[in-house]
């Protein structure tokens, strides 16, 4: 069963194609990767799933419904949540509010134990009161996977989530992806750090110039030629 | 035939003037991403000084013009963006529009210091007045058709200026990416400073062609600029073409509505309610056209803010300050003159209508250009239901301006910034005109507001007034808090935060933002209802808003203290310009000169002198001696040793000079701490052995001496405590050098950066 099917999504900026008839599907319970060189697309396809960027053609669904015309917030209250490239903390808010805000947002009851938790689990505890906004960049991508998991997503989409990590978080952060996945939900992973990429991923897309080029395992895609020239030889 | 033909030429002309406004507006706005509310005050100031050069001093017209238009202008415009634009790269929307608000406030005080409107001036003639030339048998006169000729040639000039020449690239480069035309090797301050000063020489011509056709009056001048903003909506803030065609259409219907609206065909009512106040109405009503078939603004990730205030108001001190608040002013209320104290009240009345911005503006980061407006329904609404003034009545009227300010926000919230601003002004002009000038609203002018009845508390005195209102103020003030620290208020700061993560972690955008436009129009209905006298409608006109967001701002709009200081710093700048005739200009420019320092300081005054206080945080000792030294102050004024002038003029010193210091004293060095305690206590002692209100005999000069003192005996000691070796932070092009970088310091250029440096 898909999670996520993403049906021939185009997304036009007046003469530049950022999206060019993307096709792509995540399930429930695994890690999928997204992947491609700078401006091939993938942050603009994200937007298009979580709502930020309508699309010029094509569909997205969420477990079978079709959530095209759905804003932003009515996605999220079906069970989706995203990071942000570039961080979108709530910056004069304290760490533990940010998180307790998405909580509350999803209309959870016991909110602060579910505050809690989160922090736990995401290994930010010894920032836990400070305000988001005085983080360094580590830290705040942490911060942001904690609020996106505090609204008990169905369906989490990451953007460059390891960048500004150190190897040992980054590591952890795999750990917690794989975690996650075995508890049912669907991660939809994008990141340049290809060693997490290949150890965490089920499944991994590669975009490039707004198309897919090839989709498989980790093992197929890192003996794909296509793949290989897109990173190396295009330029 | 003929009479169409004659209108439509004198729209036309009107037009003219509109485009080169708004084409003036557009520059700036694209090149520095501000929006200028004071562009027709520009204006309006350039038309005063040709009038000055050209028929005051009897300066040739080629000579004056090109003084006004090609040095002045220039220079003034040049000199705004480097004095006080540039400090605003990268301060929140909010925080600019109220510069531009000082800005606007500063150069109308000035024109009405500078050339006060009761001299008898000489007339500001037309160009080559009384001649006209026959056009298909109309007379049209010479300055009309300079005036059509400076709108053709300013557009021919922008077109090449824009698309023909370096500067132009340039400027259009500036629009689309600021650092990327730094790196590669553009000067955006240059291109910024280019960009104003050419701006202000559209605002003065403008300006100039208007008073030629309605005479030097301030206010048509300024309010010019709304037409502008119509006109440059309608062109998208960017679009010339569309811009000229706008102001064109807003020329013409102001003019068919003066051929037309006599003629017996034209609706002079409707719904029972009068249209004469229609013609004002028609540039806002296209404004709210205009503004409301934008499309939805888009929700976007990365844009960089600005933070401000982040601390979450704690209980114990909330409640406290509010205690203490109505203390104080139930202590020197007593003490007051009648007229100071309508003064004080108007005051805190003004700190209730600046609180209403703290939930809307401070926390949600929606700007709000017409907070007064609701506090006029809410004084309608008390006034005019049923119940004379009860409980009851004043429930109800608060409720039903927070649903109308709801209801009223729900088409403007698809805009956001500068747009959502706009709209909120356009609905305070509206109001203004349609609702405030109405016979069933404001007969005779003035309607008399019921005061509120209180179970066992009778209230008639103006002192029963201004302690209900403070009491008001505080009770609403920790309402205030409350919501910051509710669930509510979290979703209000992160709305300004990050619209985009709110939206994407499940926020309704739209519902937040309604409930932040209704909590704010309900505070604001307050400080009407509570009005308790006559009230007029001018006093809830939007040009009397502007300096309540302005100040609002200035205090710090993130919290309750700012918006007292806001309120107050209102008030007291009117006791300041009641008092003391010679400082009434001062008074006029002053609310402006403090904004404009707003790009310095953007948090806002009041947070800047909470953070002076701080350091006072659970020092309980000096806590309760701060107290006891107050209480002493006050005894010896009930007993009559100390005037109540110099009750005052010591308190004050006591509260803002000595209490910070004190933490300071404790803990500096033995031998210091004594001169410290000496220069301390002198400055004291002198303070209240003078009897003020003998000394001087004017409450602005009182109030200046209270500055004076402040400042010599708080710093004087600081000083004294800090002399000797300062502490001081490397530069930081040194670091790295000669030591390396610290854990800290790498966290931060990280952040700086956004990059990681590892
Ligand atoms: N709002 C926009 N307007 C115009 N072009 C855009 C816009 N957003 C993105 N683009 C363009 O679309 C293309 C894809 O950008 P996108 O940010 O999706 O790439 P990406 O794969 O996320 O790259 P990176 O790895 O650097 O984050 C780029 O060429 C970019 O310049
Ligand atoms: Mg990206």
């Amino acid at each position: 069963m898909s999670l996520l099917y993403v049906d021939r999504v185009i997304v036009r900026f007046g003469g530049v194609t950022a999206v060019d008839g993307v096709n792509l599907l995540a399930r429930a319970g695994e890690v999928t990767g997204l992947i491609g060189p700078n401006g091939a697309g993938k942050t603009t396809l994200f937007n298009v799933i979580s709502g930020m960027q309508e699309p010029t053609g094509g569909s997205v669904s969420l477990d079978s419904v079709d959530i095209t015309d759905l804003p932003a917030h009515k996605r999220a209250q079906r069970g989706m949540a995203r990071t942000f490239q570039r961080l979108e903390l709530f910056g004069s808010l304290s760490v533990r509010d940010n998180i307790k805000v998405a909580a509350e947002l999803a209309a959870l009851t016991n909110v602060n134990s579910i505050v809690d938790e989160m922090i736990e689990r995401v290994g930010i505890a010894d920032i836990a009161d400070r305000p988001a906004g005085d983080l360094p960049t580590g830290s705040a991508r942490l911060v942001e996977i904690a609020r996106a998991l505090a609204t008990r997503p169905k369906l989490l989409l990451l953007d460059e989530p390891a960048s500004g990590l150190d190897e040992a978080e980054s590591d952890r952060l795999g750990e917690l992806l794989r975690t996650l996945a075995a508890t049912g939900l669907g991660v939809l992973l994008v990141e340049h750090d290809m060693g997490l990429v290949m150890k965490v991923c089920d499944v991994i897309y590669v975009l490039d110039l707004g198309q897919i080029i090839a989709h498989g395992t980790p093992n197929e895609i890192q003996h794909d030629p296509k793949v290989l020239e897109a990173y190396l030889g295009a330029s | 035939m003929q009479q169409l033909l004659t209108f439509t030429i004198i729209g036309l002309s009107t037009g003219a003037i509109y485009a080169v406004v708004a084409s003036g507006l557009v520059v700036t706005y694209t090149t520095s991403g501000i929006f200028n509310l004071a562009h027709g005050a520009t204006g309006m100031l350039a038309a005063f000084t040709y009038w000055q050069l050209r028929f005051d001093w009897d300066v040739p017209a080629p000579i004056a013009l090109f003084l006004t238009l090609f040095v002045l202008c220039p220079l003034f415009g040049a000199l705004t963006e480097r004095v006080v634009m540039r400090g605003l790269q990268g301060t929140t929307e909010v925080v600019r529009l109220s510069v531009t608000v000082a800005l606007f406030a500063f150069m109308i005080g000035l024109a009405n210091w500078v050339w006060p409107s009761d001299s008898s001036r000489e007339a500001f003639l037309k160009f080559f007045e009384g001649n006209s030339v026959s056009i298909a048998g109309i007379n049209v006169s010479w300055h009309r058709i300079i005036t059509f000729g400076c709108a053709i040639l300013v557009a021919i000039v922008l077109r090449l200026v824009l698309f023909r020449t370096r500067m132009g690239v340039a400027m259009r480069a500036v629009v689309d990416d600021r650092n990327l035309t730094e790196l590669n090797g553009g000067r955006p301050d240059r291109v910024s400073m280019f960009a104003w000063a050419l701006s202000a020489t559209l605002a003065g011509l403008a300006g100039i062609l208007l008073a030629g056709e309605q005479q030097l009056n301030i206010e048509p001048l300024v309010l010019l600029v709304i037409n502008a903003y119509a006109a440059a909506i309608i062109g998208r803030l960017k679009n010339l073409p569309l811009t000229f065609l706008g102001a064109a259409v807003l020329g013409l219907l102001d003019s068919y509505y003066l051929a037309y609206s006599d003629e017996s065909w034209f609706p002079q009512s409707a719904f029972g309610f009068s249209l004469a106040g229609i013609r004002a109405a028609i540039p806002t009503i296209v404004l709210f056209i205009a503004l409301l078939t934008r499309p939805q603004s888009r929700l976007r990730a990365g844009i960089v803010r600005f933070r401000e205030e982040t601390r979450v108001p704690e209980w114990s001190t909330s409640i406290l300050g509010a205690v203490s608040l109505v203390a104080v002013v139930v202590a020197i209320s007593g003490m007051l003159t009648r007229s100071n104290t309508l003064l004080l009240l108007n005051g805190f009345t003004m700190a209730i209508v600046a609180l209403s911005l703290v939930p809307l503006t401070g926390y949600a980061g929606q700007m709000s250009l017409a907070p007064l407006t609701f506090a006029g329904l809410g004084a309608i609404a008390m006034a005019k239901l049923p119940g004379d003034g009860n409980i009851a009545t004043f429930v109800l009227a608060v409720v039903i301006v927070a649903v109308v300010g709801g209801i009223v926000a729900l088409p403007a919230l698809r805009l956001s910034g500068i747009y959502l601003a706009l709209s909120t002004a356009a609905f305070a002009v509206l109001v203004t005109k349609l609702v405030f000038n109405q016979k069933q609203t404001f007969q005779s002018g003035n309607i008399a507001v019921p005061i509120l009845k209180i179970p066992f508390v009778e209230i008639d005195s103006p002192r029963g007034r201004l302690i209900l209102t403070a009491t008001a103020f505080s009770l609403l003030g920790l309402l205030v808090v409350a919501v910051r620290r509710s669930r509510l208020g979290r979703r209000l700061i992160a709305l300004k935060d990050s619209p985009a993560a709110a939206a994407t972690l499940g926020m309704n955008l739209t519902r937040t933002k309604v409930a932040a436009f209704a909590l704010s129009a309900g505070i604001g209905a307050c400080a009407g209802a509570l009005a308790g006298d006559k009230v007029s409608p001018q006093q809830y006109d939007f040009t009397q808003s502007l300096p309540v967001v302005l100040l609002a701002v200035v205090g710090g709009v993130g919290t309750v203290g700012g918006a007292l200081f806001g309120g107050l710093l209102l008030g007291g700048n009117s006791v300041l310009a009641s008092v003391v005739p010679s400082l009434k200009n001062l008074s006029k420019i002053l609310p402006g000169t403090i904004g404009i320092t707003l790009g310095r300081n953007p948090s806002g005054a009041a947070t800047q002198t909470a953070e002076a206080f701080r350091v006072l945080k659970g020092r309980w000792n000096l806590l309760v001696f701060i107290g006891a030294g107050a209480f002493v102050i006050w005894a010896l004024t009930a007993a009559d040793v100390l005037s109540h002038w110099t009750f005052v003029v010591t308190g004050v010193v006591w509260f803002l000079a000595v209490a910070p210091n004190l933490p300071l004293v404790v803990a500096s060095s033995s031998a210091r701490r004594a001169t410290a305690v000496v220069y301390l206590a002198a400055g004291l002692v002198i303070t209240a052995a003078i009897d003020w209100s003998t000394a001087l005999d004017v409450t602005g000069q009182r109030l200046i001496a209270i500055v004076i003192l402040v400042a010599v005996i708080g710093l004087g000691a600081q000083r004294i405590m800090e002399s000797g070796p300062r502490v001081r932070a490397d530069s930081p092009d040194v670091i790295g050098l000669d030591r390396d970088f610290s854990g800290e310091e790498i966290e931060r250029a990280e952040r700086e950066l956004r990059v990681v440096i590892r």
